[in-house]
């Protein structure tokens, strides 16, 4: 029988720890609301979402209290739109519909995202696809609760350069429409290479084409959780560092597997997969460097930095793995800046570069992540840090991401405000060495060689 | 049977397991097991408790007994037992 304290333990990790279960994401096909009709494509859109997860909200917040856990957040993610809506768009205002059809739609139920205004275009892209690209501006300026992203690459088809470049530009356009916000509509934006189909996080969640009609995605987490366990285990060697570590990687992900479980009892949706991500919050103790630095760094950013990194992440997926009967999603340590107030510090004391970010991406989910560079920028300078990250992700077949802010009218030294669980960052200073004849070379960067293991 | 964990969180006082007891008496709600000690200087006390009988739905169960921690000056939580067998047993 359960004994006093091990409630005890549980409830400080929630109390005192920040544990909670991030998110709980719908993913939902919209491959049946598919029409050349564009009215009726976003009635058919309307309608499908409306059924399928109006009960979302209500069955989170009672699970919240069944088992005294806070669930933060409830989304939705769909079918890439590029996909949706080829038939009925023409022009990149037909996709502005659709995606006002879903701002709508996620206001209605009530979720705070709705991901999936995307296109996949590891190899090349449709017209459709390069129409939904050019819409993304536009329908990020004039939405609130839509996500977009874009996949470029993937380890099997190599990189789509042509997308990188145009991604360049459009995510300098998306910083001119919403410089007013300092640029927001760039924080809900992500570009990917081998984005995963099941991933239940913003900006980057969509349903892919490989999933079911409706399925039940889970988000846990608990830096902070981690970050105490860490602590306890301060003089002990790696072997017992590690140990700890996958403990309570499990623990927690038990309780996110029962989370899913119940969601997908209450909603009557089957269970997909439980992603493993350790995801800050810009609240106090519930960041990842403060995970790094209990390990016995100074800063996040020092040389062993990418070393913890890599053990924090590869404990956090072996504790979590057992703990879950399906896993899936990005699963791994996330190292968003503007949202994890330990990076935020190192990066205004000069500890923490982009060049360091970019190293630690190489050992964990998933790349370059809200992060905030002048907006002088230019869109060969934001294609040719894409293309970087995206080649991490390609050789290494991992997914790699971009989710980077060029705040218009502000420059190194300042800083910006996102708001809410989006956070605040220093503008970090960017390598201003020009890559511009190498990002207007186009074409496709060839798959690498071990993607003919087979 | 549907089980449940009621904590008292706490400074110790005369009369907490009494005004507790008395409303899931009320509440028709059956207590199968307590154990309390003394951690880190506060009353800790937990409660196994089958809500099977009760008529209240869950929800309505634990923000009473809220209200009712307020009133004495404790924290007292409801959650089901689910939540503390699946992290502490495999």
């Amino acid at each position: 029988m359960i004994n006093v304290f091990e409630v005890a333990e549980t409830n400080k990790m929630i109390e005192q720890e920040n544990l909670d279960v991030r998110t709980i994401t719908i993913g939902i096909s919209l491959l049946d609301c598919i029409d050349s009709n564009i009215d009726v494509l976003c009635d058919n859109i309307h309608t499908k979402i409306l059924s399928t997860a109006k009960n979302l909200v209500s069955t989170g917040n009672d699970i919240e209290k069944k088992y005294g856990i806070p669930i933060v957040n409830k989304r939705v993610s769909v079918t890439p739109i590029a996909i949706v809506g080829s038939s009925a768009c023409h022009k990149s205002e037909d996709f502005v519909k659709i995606a006002k059809t879903l701002d709508r739609c996620a206001k209605e139920i009530g979720v705070n995202f709705i991901g999936g205004y995307s296109a996949i275009v590891s190899k090349g892209m449709t017209k459709a696809d390069k129409l939904l690209i050019e819409s993304i501006p536009q329908a990020l300026k004039e939405t609130e609760f839509v996500c977009s992203s874009v996949n470029v690459g993937s380890t099997k088809t190599g990189l789509n350069m042509d997308a990188v470049k145009l991604i360049g530009e459009m995510i300098k356009e998306t910083a001119e429409q919403t410089k007013e916000n300092d640029s927001i509509g760039c924080a809900k934006f992500v570009v990917f290479c081998n984005a995963p189909d099941d991933n239940p996080f913003m900006a980057g969640a969509f349903h892919g084409v490989s999933e079911a009609d409706a399925i039940i995605n889970v988000g846990v987490s608990g830096p902070g959780v981690v970050r105490n366990a860490i602590k306890n285990a301060k003089g002990k060697d790696f072997g017992e560092l590690c140990e700890i570590i996958k403990k309570t990687a499990f623990k927690i992900t038990r309780v996110g597997q029962l989370v899913a479980l119940e969601a997908s009892k209450a909603l009557d949706i089957p269970f997909g997969i439980i992603d493993l991500s350790l995801a800050p919050t810009p609240a106090i103790g519930d960041s990842i460097a403060d995970c790094l630095q209990e390990m016995g760094l100074e800063r996040v950013g020092a040389p062993g930095t990418t070393a913890a990194l890599a053990i924090l992440n590869d404990q956090v997926k072996k504790g979590g793995v057992m703990a879950s009967s399906y896993v899936g999603g990005l699963s791994g340590a996330f190292i968003p800046v503007s949202e994890d107030q330990g990076m935020i510090d190192a990066v205004e004391m000069g500890a923490l570069t982009l060049e360091k970010l970019e190293a630690m991406t190489c050992v964990c989910s998933v790349g370059l992540d809200m992060i905030a560079i002048p907006g002088s920028t230019s869109a060969k300078t934001l294609s040719g840090i894409i293309a970087d990250e995206m080649a991490i992700g390609m050789i290494n077949q991992k997914t790699t991401a971009v989710r980077i802010i060029p705040v218009i009218g502000k420059d190194v030294g300042e800083t910006v405000e996102f708001g809410g669980l989006l956070g605040y960052a220093p503008i970090m200073p960017v390598n201003t060495f020009s890559c511009d004849e190498f990002i207007d070379r186009g074409g496709r960067i060839p798959a690498p060689i071990h993607s003919f293991k087979n | 049977m549907n089980k449940a964990i009621i904590t008292v969180v706490g400074k110790d006082q005369v009369g907490i397991i009494a005004k507790v007891c008395t409303y899931l008496a009320d509440a028709k709600i059956n207590i199968l097991d307590i154990s309390q000690t003394i951690l880190q200087g506060y009353f800790n006390m937990m409660m196994i408790v089958d809500v099977t009988e009760c008529e209240n739905d869950f929800a309505n169960i634990a923000e009473t007994l809220e209200q009712l921690g307020q009133e004495i000056g404790v924290n007292i939580k409801l959650q089901h037992e689910d939540i503390f067998n699946k992290m502490h047993r495999l």
